[in-house]
């Protein structure tokens, strides 16, 4: 992998790299959460929606996240299993619990902000019910490296499990696109321009860097916290043979 | 000024955001948990 940053292919200089720069993300996440929070809860009711509007800037940055986390988690897959590099595996292991509990916070403020405005908790349509799959495919992927304690193998299976669930990715977005659905629309990323003011998009904007830089930084501790395990591990099995 | 007052809507609201910050905190403590608990290990077994 002569054309990665050394930073992410070389566990030492990822070590040092992830030491101020996980820190650094989670700052910048909770300032930004901050300034997120305040300009959300100052704009004022929706004309439709009323209070449930703010649910907005929660809902969809945890849904963004849910679909990135998976892109990352099936990007490190594919790098883990054709170059074989422990450190991409180790950012796929990484990435599936918290691509999990975003997916999570997706399917639970969507369900909160659904009832008062749908007249229901859930219903199975497309956009929903893909979400849910992709919940159920990170849930597959920590199970499956969990059964597994061949290290190689988990890896093998899980990177292939992956992968073969990224083709849900494009169905989550495009799902409200493909079939008559109960979920709106991008509201962000219409024809000619976001269908909505200022006033929302701006604390959407906020919460949605703060959540992906709160996402970062657990990636980078996480991937930090398995590059400890491997090493620990791999120090108890010398001292096995010895 | 800060609209806190969510009405009739506060039961779905509210939830919505205590939910958020409870399962964002749980998986900040859990990543630091997991990290601090295999440095040590790792840390243990080199010293050894």
């Amino acid at each position: 992998m002569t054309w990665a940053p050394a930073f992410l292919s070389n566990p030492e200089r990822f070590m040092a790299f992830s030491r101020w720069a996980a820190p650094m993300f989670g700052v910048i996440a909770a300032l930004l959460g901050l300034a997120g929070l305040w300009f959300g809860f100052t704009a004022p009711d929706d004309y439709q929606q009323g209070a449930t509007v703010r649910i907005m800037f929660i809902h969809v940055p945890a849904s963004w996240l849910a679909m990135f986390a998976y892109a990352c988690l099936a990007g490190a897959s594919f790098l883990a299993l054709v170059f074989r590099h422990a450190l991409a595996d180790a950012a796929a292991q990484a990435a599936a619990p918290l691509g999990a509990g975003f997916t999570f916070l997706a399917l639970v403020t969507g369900s909160l902000w659904g009832r008062p405005m749908w007249g229901t908790w859930w219903v199975w349509d497309a956009r929903l019910t893909s979400v849910l799959v992709l919940f159920l495919f990170y849930l597959a992927y920590m199970a499956l490296r969990a059964s597994l304690d061949d290290e190689v193998k988990g890896a093998r299976a899980g990177a292939i499990l992956a992968l073969v669930g990224a083709v849900n990715l494009p169905i989550v977005v495009w799902s409200v696109e493909w079939w008559n659905s109960l979920h709106q629309g991008s509201s962000l990323f219409a024809k000619g321009g976001p269908a909505m003011p200022p006033v929302y998009l701006t604390p959407l904007f906020l919460m949605g860097l703060a959540y992906t830089a709160a996402f970062g930084s657990l990636w980078l501790v996480r991937i930090r916290g398995e590059v400890w395990r491997r090493r620990a591990e791999a120090a108890m099995a010398r001292a096995a043979r010895s | 000024m800060l609209h806190l007052d969510a009405g009739k809507y506060a039961a779905f609201l509210w939830p919505a955001f205590a939910i958020s910050a409870f399962v964002i905190a749980v998986m900040i403590g859990n990543a630091l948990a997991y990290a601090r608990r295999w440095r040590r290990r790792a840390e243990e077994l080199a010293g050894q």
